[in-house]
């Protein structure tokens, strides 16, 4: 399985809306900036984001011989999306399935798509430690490459279900890359004075007590914000931005460690 | 999701009837598996049982939203206190059915508790004298633990959160979801079926991606014939502390809540503003509403409550 890519970076939270699905699309989009070629896995069957986030809601994935093709960001296909978003007819569709149903699916998105080559797959995930989680460790624990990245924000709500998943991990095998608290704080466009909203540091406090490489802290910023539906990576359209700032040292550190031969 | 889907084979029974994924048509097509497993549950004696246990329970509202961190678990914890502050004979009781990420025994201020089995079922936790809990946070024995279950177990136990524990007479409880439209808010609906649920409760920010997922939650009521009490905007705008000024933070750049109110033909219960000191309060697990009465986010609190408990009167006496 995935025989193909080589790097698999796992997106995940126990908590929800703390920013796993702009983590996930900025990292994308980030790494194609850099030239690489990637693969976005959105696994999150009740509440897909990713083709909204990237402006491709109403594009359709196609069966080839070599099985689903996935949808393309880009002409030079450097970028490829799936996610069940493109399954639906409406975007006001809701997929109520139980256990059983959403597992076998998530099977299929695994073994199903065709990805071509790939230097990262990053996959996208609903909040939790059920059956998408387990289905997908299951799964990725033949996949040697494969790595976990957690993202939460800093108030004690999240991080304690985000202890929850470093468990979750711990059991199941799957390295842990690193922690990225997002939405630290919010500067205020009057005064410009900055309010940590969800108090901060949460994270990374966290990430040493669990020793846990921190991958750096996201503030609130509605100018990254702004970016959401339309497919824009912030690094090229807010460089000095600080989120672009952190997904540009993420992408470095994971093609180091990829060098590295780990 | 329509009952066919699009690369469906030609004489697809529908991934709704009995016979998806065995019909003769079903071989070859690549969705065959998925809907040979989607087992369809028959009526549980459970459902029989839950309706008698809260049979004194007068209200029953669940609190929903198809997307994660809107702040279901926030407003419940603060709806199941200005409930229980309207009068001192009000008894509420807080389900939290949010089985892999509870959060209400922090919020409540009651981490760390036990709950006790005695003859006549589980007694839950008490916040105050008509205030209580059930939550799977009390059983598990460090906050690390991670409930890692898949559908079925998680199923389990909402049916024995809602078959076994006593909450003695109700005048409200508030069964606070997880994100999404799977099992724990198929089952909580379907184990609730007999018992007469006053409705739904939905939470949003204003934002389109959370938005989008609750339009998908309004599908689920509405396909499981849920009512949906209203809609309430949560994080609306933000109040600067240094100079007061308002400011979006997740601007509405589709409308909000009212939009959606308007299009969907939705109640809108209210908006609540998105205060640093409600998240540290809820952080240490202190009353907000007894904390910070004067507060626009307890003034905006006490409109919604008017609201619901307009809405849950008419609804009993109809
Ligand atoms: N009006 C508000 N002002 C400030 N902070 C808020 C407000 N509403 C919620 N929060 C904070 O936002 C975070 C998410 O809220 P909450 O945990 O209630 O969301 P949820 O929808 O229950 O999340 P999940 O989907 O993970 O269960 C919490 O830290 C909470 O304290
Ligand atoms: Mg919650
Ligand atoms: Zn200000």
């Amino acid at each position: 399985m995935l025989e193909n890519v080589k790097q698999v970076i796992l997106v995940l939270s126990g908590k929800g809306g703390v920013g796993k699905s702009t983590v996930s699309t900025q990292l994308s989009l980030t790494l194609k900036e850099k030239g690489f070629k990637v693969g976005l896995l959105d696994i999150d069957l009740c509440g897909p984001s990713v083709p909204y986030l990237l402006n491709l809601e109403d594009q359709n994935i196609h069966q080839s011989p070599e099985g689903w093709v996935p949808v393309y960001l880009d002409k030079e296909q450097k970028l490829g999306v799936m996610s069940i978003g493109f399954l639906l007819k409406s975007r006001n569709d809701a997929v109520v399935w139980r256990g059983p149903k959403k597992t076998s699916m998530i099977k299929q998105f695994l073994e199903d798509v065709y990805w071509q080559d790939l230097d990262y797959l990053i996959i996208d995930t609903p909040p939790g430690t059920s059956d998408e989680h387990i289905t997908v460790m299951e799964n990725l624990r033949q996949v040697p490459q494969c790595s976990a990245i957690l993202v939460t924000t800093p108030q004690e709500v999240a991080i304690e279900d985000v202890r929850k998943e470093i468990t979750f991990c711990r059991k199941t095998g799957i390295p842990i890359m690193g922690i990225i608290e997002n939405m630290s704080g919010y500067e205020c466009p009057t005064c410009s004075e900055c309010t940590n909203i969800f108090s901060s540091g949460g994270g990374k406090s966290l990430a040493e007590i669990s020793k846990i490489q921190y991958l750096g802290c996201i503030p609130i910023d509605p100018r990254v914000g702004a970016l959401a539906g339309k497919g824009l990576a912030a690094i090229k359209e807010l460089p000095e931005c600080t989120t672009s700032k952190v997904f540009n040292e993420l992408a470095n550190k994971l093609s180091e460690s990829n060098i590295n031969g780990s | 999701m329509s009952g066919v889907p699009e690369n469906a084979p030609q004489h697809c029974p529908g991934t709704e009837s009995a016979d998806a994924g065995k019909a003769s048509a079903c071989a070859g097509c690549p969705n065959q598996n998925i809907c040979a497993s989607g087992v369809p549950a028959g009526p549980d004696p459970a459902i029989e049982i839950i309706k008698n246990r809260l049979s004194n329970v007068k209200h029953k509202i669940i609190i929903l939203s198809g997307k994660g961190g809107v702040g279901k678990s926030t407003v419940t914890s603060l709806l199941g206190h200005a409930l229980s502050k309207l009068n001192p004979d009000i008894n509420v009781g807080i389900l939290d059915a949010d089985i892999c990420g509870p959060s209400q025994p922090r919020v409540l201020g009651v981490r760390g508790e036990q709950v006790h089995n005695s003859g006549s079922g589980w007694s839950p936790v008490y916040v105050t004298d008509n205030l209580s809990l059930m939550s799977i946070g009390f059983l598990l024995s460090s906050p690390d633990d991670a409930v890692i279950w898949r559908g079925p177990k998680k199923n389990g136990m909402i049916k024995q959160f809602l078959s076994e524990v006593d909450w003695g007479d109700l005048d409200y409880l508030l069964i606070d979801t997880p994100p999404g439209t799977s099992d724990e808010h198929l089952s909580a609906v379907q184990y609730l079926s007999q018992a007469g649920v006053t409705g739904a409760i939905v939470v949003t920010t204003p934002q389109e991606v959370a938005l989008l997922d609750v339009r998908k939650e309004i599908q689920f009521c509405r396909k499981v014939g849920l009512p949906i009490i209203g809609v309430v905007e949560n994080m609306s705008l933000f109040v600067c502390p240094n100079c007061k000024s308002r400011s979006e933070i997740f601007p509405a750049t589709t409308g909000g809540a009212a939009q959606l109110c308007a299009e969907l033909a939705l109640r809108p219960l209210g908006a609540l503003p998105l205060d640093p000191l409600l998240a540290r309060a809820c952080d240490a697990g202190a009353d907000f509403v007894r904390e910070l009465p004067h507060s626009p986010a307890v003034a905006a609190l006490g409109r919604i409550v008017a609201e619901i408990v307009n809405i849950c009167n008419e609804r009993n006496g109809s």
